[in-house]
């Protein structure tokens, strides 16, 4: 699992992984198959619930699907057939992902859009809010009272 | 006999409720003293009887009165105490109640802590709580009246649902509420001072504190509600972008705005028409939460039970005080005034980056969740839009507004100078870049997204070192640099202290998502599995009764290195009222991992599946929301507040007296 | 000047999705079948396990597909209609029994009468799947050419069979078979 070999000795008791005392067995038969089935039924929504993920939920229409993404997966299914397999029989609520279609570029590219949007708006506002503000400057008097008020005194100041 | 006290009793506090809303206001834009004089004693005596109100449903709960529905449905004679009297928000009525207690509540607080304001101010501020009191105690009146009857009176009731059965029940609505109804002190303020024209400075330092504890009460409030799930729901998530959950999320990111505009309009009276437009829109999005969560449009597994005529409801009203509201700030917002100048870089110029990406994330936020409905509302189908579009999209938009938390505290007001801060920065940059390269690795595996979180976070901390290490050299006087860090405000303390929670929850959220481990196993008793370094060995189940239900409760015996450490008692329960069955998680929290266990479901042979999770980290998630939480707290101590409020005060108490002659009351205020 | 209008009309927009969304139901989720191929089946029947039922059977003919089980608490509300339509004979009303007991099943036919030609064996609810049924009782009527021409989510009450079901069969039936 972990490629690096820079684990300094140190850390390594402290964050180790298997050890070969362990003999529960894994409900899974497949332990990577398994990580994989976790991965895309999380993605996917459980038709019977009020809102819940595939993975996460105890329902029983979830149960078959699980079971029937597992058997897809173990038949060398990859994750788009298995995909496509579902939304042609649910439809694309199932997908907490939509696809990026024609009616969902607004949802995908709104934000980015609005970022722009607002950031191109700020630095215009910005540009044409400081060439409109004529300040006065500041008078002898002004300068003078500001001074005084400035001054480190010994009595208190807000 | 006492649910009609009750009932009455809302009915009161309704009529209480017109008169507050409609007469101050008035009152203040034609110089009626005695209307204006009306705004405070309504608006207590409205609190006073809505507390009443609340109490008698609280009673009833409390003593098992079944006669009374809301009470039926939601409790049970074998309910623990402190369950019972939780079930008094755990419906749609009940949670209404809460609601209209904790809008009285800050209805009552602004009346008595506004003494040092102007009279018009604070009657319109009143008034304008009073109208959205007056939807809220209307719309329970009509629709959904906690104080039902049912005959004939059933012997036990429904029970509440087992998932609210837990202390989090008992605090994360009040405090959510406390802090989504709190916004309104802040919308009203905005109102106030449109309608009244005045809208300067001294208007942003009075919204201010009343905006920070809403705020504060909120993070503490969105905290509670994703712990809890967390510790509940048996899987260890702790956000899923639910529309509920998104609904208090929304306002919180705009309030965070909100603040931080204050700041601005208060030191430099600029963006005045902007924290306006925010404050407005914050509350907004509260009002918003409130129809989404009730009136059925979406699926979420916290909305209450959809009835389209609350809906209907709910929408008129939202459309007569947000559209009414946004009218006003058309009309007025302009005359606002502009405030001071400043250049496309300086802090003013940051702070208004900050709040375009806190506005857009909301936004963000908002599109996601009311996409499904805009879809299908226009004939396109059904399609679901959940946590990975959210993930997808809300982190790269808070990683800049992140990265700028480092930024405008060093920058100058007015003008400030990109390479004199970069000059500055430099090597809290190469540090923060340095070490977060660098410290996956010691955990383990190197993660791009890891170093990215990390990287935000200790820039957030270097950062922070720097402006603060300026500060102090900055201040004058022959000093130790102990007592310059005193000199300095609490106001600035506040804000490192939320911004350094900030950090502690991007560490939280960074840590976990890419190195938690989890072991779904079957366990025989005897067997162990291991995870991060911890052996989990079982040691099987015994039968348990609680006062409401049955358990099957399970050791699990802890170990490190060989020596045990801890022992984990994860549980299923069956509860006998509604038959509902629910895994009771396991939790050794720690500081700087979690241990979590949760059991699965029986299997042939006295053997169980068990679900192993080792959570590094965490607790920063929630332990940074409460740092965000106290920094508002320390930034809320501030002496000025204080301080202007009183010497305000005495320049209001010598004015109001009328025998004292103008000319002696003028040289009396002179002092600045 | 016109800005500061901005946040309203964004506002009114919105308003008007949450008005219409008032009226729409988020928890229904139509068929993604429509217009499609009715998948094809081949399960055992429940009162005779030897003879099989296959969707291809009913080429030629509109029938109605209905998914039910002994367990589903709205089948029973459902139920007394089912007798009313398949009474009628409008048309020819099968039942997919959906991940149920046999002996449950019969007996909750026993006790309630059997509206249904037959009904299908679906044990574990893997045909149903192919279906999209997500929860029962679901619906389908299918033409002649074996294509799903509508599919209803919960019990088929009178105002749907009236206003939908109903004129889309005789509809169907006075189109005769194509092809």
């Amino acid at each position: 699992m972990s490629d690096s070999r820079l684990l300094p000795l140190l850390f390594l008791c402290f964050f180790s992984l298997f050890a070969v005392t362990a003999n529960a067995q894994p409900t899974a038969d497949d332990a990577a198959l398994e990580q994989r089935l976790n991965r895309l039924s999380q993605e996917l929504r459980c038709l019977q619930c009020q809102n819940q993920t595939l993975a996460d939920s105890p329902a029983g229409l979830a149960e078959d699907l699980r079971r029937e993404i597992r058997a897809q997966m173990k038949a060398g299914k990859s994750d788009k057939e298995i995909i496509a397999f579902l939304t042609e029989r649910y439809g694309q609520f199932i997908l907490y992902r939509p696809r990026v279609t024609g009616v969902t570029y607004l949802l995908w590219f709104g934000p980015f859009a609005l970022l722009l949007g607002g950031l191109t708006l700020l630095f215009r506002y910005i540009k044409q809010r400081r060439d409109s503000i004529s300040e006065q400057p500041l008078t002898a008097e002004d300068r003078r009272r500001a001074e005084e008020m400035l001054a480190p005194s010994g009595k208190e100041t807000a | 006999m006492i649910p009609e006290i009750g009932q009455f009793a809302l009915t009161i506090a309704l009529l209480l409720a017109l008169t507050q809303a409609t007469l101050p206001l008035i009152g203040a834009s034609r110089g009626h003293r005695t209307w204006i004089a009306l705004a405070v004693p309504t608006g207590q005596a409205q609190f006073v009887f809505v507390a009443i109100a609340f109490g008698c449903l609280a009673y009833s709960f409390i003593t098992n009165d079944f006669s009374v529905l809301n009470v039926a449905t939601n409790s049970n004679s074998q309910l623990p105490l402190h369950y019972r009297l939780a079930a008094t928000w755990g419906s749609h009525e009940g949670s209404l109640l809460l609601w209209a207690l904790m809008l009285a509540l800050w209805t009552a607080a602004v009346s008595l802590f506004s003494r040092h304001l102007p009279e018009e101010m604070v009657a319109r501020v009143l008034s304008v709580m009073g109208i959205i009191s007056v939807g809220f105690l209307l719309f329970m009146l009509l629709t959904s009246n906690p104080f039902t009857r049912l005959f004939p009176v059933p012997i036990d009731g429904r029970d509440l649902n087992p998932l609210l059965q837990d202390p989090g029940m008992v605090v994360h609505p009040p405090m959510l509420y406390m802090g989504y109804v709190g916004f309104s002190v802040a919308f009203a303020f905005a109102i106030a001072a449109l309608i009244g024209g005045r809208l300067d400075a001294t208007w942003a330092r009075w919204s201010r504190p009343w905006t920070t504890v809403a705020w504060m009460f909120l993070t503490c409030g969105i905290a509670l509600g994703s712990f809890w799930a967390y510790y509940e729901l048996g899987w260890g998530g702790w956000w899923f972008w639910d529309p509920v959950e998104n609904a208090s999320f929304m306002p919180w990111l705009i309030g965070t705005a909100l603040i931080h505009s204050l700041a601005v309009t208060e030191k430099r009276g600029g963006f005045k028409s902007w924290t306006v437009l925010l404050a407005i829109s914050a509350f907004s999005l509260s009002l918003l939460g409130t129809f989404l969560v009730r009136s059925g449009v979406l699926t979420s597994v916290h909305t209450f039970a959809a009835d389209p005529k609350r809906g209907v409801f709910i929408l008129a009203f939202l459309v007569l005080v947000i559209g009414g509201s946004l009218v006003l700030y058309a009309w007025r917002a302009k005359q606002v005034g502009l405030g001071g100048k400043f250049e496309v870089v300086s802090r003013e110029s940051f702070l208004l980056s900050n709040n375009v990406l806190l506005a857009v994330a909301a936004g963000s936020v908002l599109l996601g969740t009311l996409y499904p409905l805009i879809v299908d509302a226009l004939g396109m189908g059904k399609l679901s839009v959940g946590p990975p579009y959210f993930n997808l999209v809300f982190v790269p938009l808070m990683a800049p507004a992140i990265f700028l938390m480092g930024i405008g505290p060093l920058a100058r007001w007015k003008k400030a100078s990109l390479p004199d801060l970069v000059t500055r920065l430099r090597w809290a940059f190469v540090i923060s870049v340095l070490s977060a390269l660098a410290l996956p690795f010691v955990f383990g595996q190197w993660q791009a997204l890891v170093s990215l979180g990390l990287m935000l976070a200790i820039w957030i901390v270097t950062s922070a070192v720097v402006n603060l290490r300026e500060r102090v050299r900055v201040t004058s006087g022959q000093l130790t640099t102990f007592q310059k860090l005193r000199m300095q405000s609490r106001s600035y303390y506040g804000m490192q202290l939320a911004h350094l929670g900030v950090a502690v929850f991007v560490v939280g959220v960074t840590m976990v998502t890419g190195y938690q481990l989890e072991q779904d196993v079957r366990m025989q008793p005897g067997d162990t599995v291991n995870a991060g370094g911890y052996e989990f060995k079982f040691n099987g189940t015994t039968n348990v009764v609680g006062p409401n239900y049955q358990a099957a409760r399970a050791e699990i015996i802890v170990s490190r290195n060989g020596t045990e450490i801890e022992r984990m008692h994860p549980e299923k329960r069956n509860y006998t009222a509604r038959g509902d069955v629910m895994t009771e998680t396991a939790i050794d929290s720690g500081l700087f991992r979690d241990l979590y266990v949760s059991l699965g479901e029986p299997v042939s042979g006295g053997a169980w599946s068990v679900r192993v999770y080792y959570k590094p980290f965490v607790g920063w998630i929630w332990g940074g929301a409460l740092l965000m939480a106290l920094g508002g707290g320390v930034a809320l101590t501030d002496r000025r507040y204080a301080l202007a409020a009183r010497k305000e005060r005495e320049a209001r108490a010598v004015v109001k007296t009328p025998e004292v002659p103008a000319a002696v009351a003028a040289s009396v205020q002179m002092e600045p | 000047m016109l800005r500061y209008l901005v946040p309203l009309g964004l506002f009114l927009v919105l308003v008007v999705f949450l008005a219409i969304g008032l009226g729409r139901d988020p928890h229904v989720i139509p068929s993604a079948l429509i217009n499609k191929a009715a998948p094809t089946f081949r399960l055992p029947q429940l009162k005779d396990p030897a003879k099989t039922f296959s969707a291809e059977d009913m080429r030629g003919k509109v029938w109605i597909l209905n998914v039910w089980a002994s367990w589903c608490v709205a089948c029973r509300d459902e139920h007394p209609w089912l007798f009313e339509y398949a009474r009628s004979g409008a048309v020819p009303i099968y039942g997919l029994n959906y991940k149920d007991q046999r002996e449950d099943a019969l007996a909750w036919l026993g006790e309630l009468g059997d509206p249904y030609v037959l009904s299908a064996v679906d044990l574990d609810g893997r045909v149903a799947i192919d279906y999209g049924v997500y929860g029962a009782p679901e619906s389908y009527v299918i033409d002649q050419n074996g294509t799903i021409r509508l599919k209803h989510v919960g019990p088929l009450t009178p105002d749907i069979w009236s206003q939908k079901v109903l004129p889309l069969v005789q509809d169907l039936n006075r189109q005769g078979v194509t092809k």
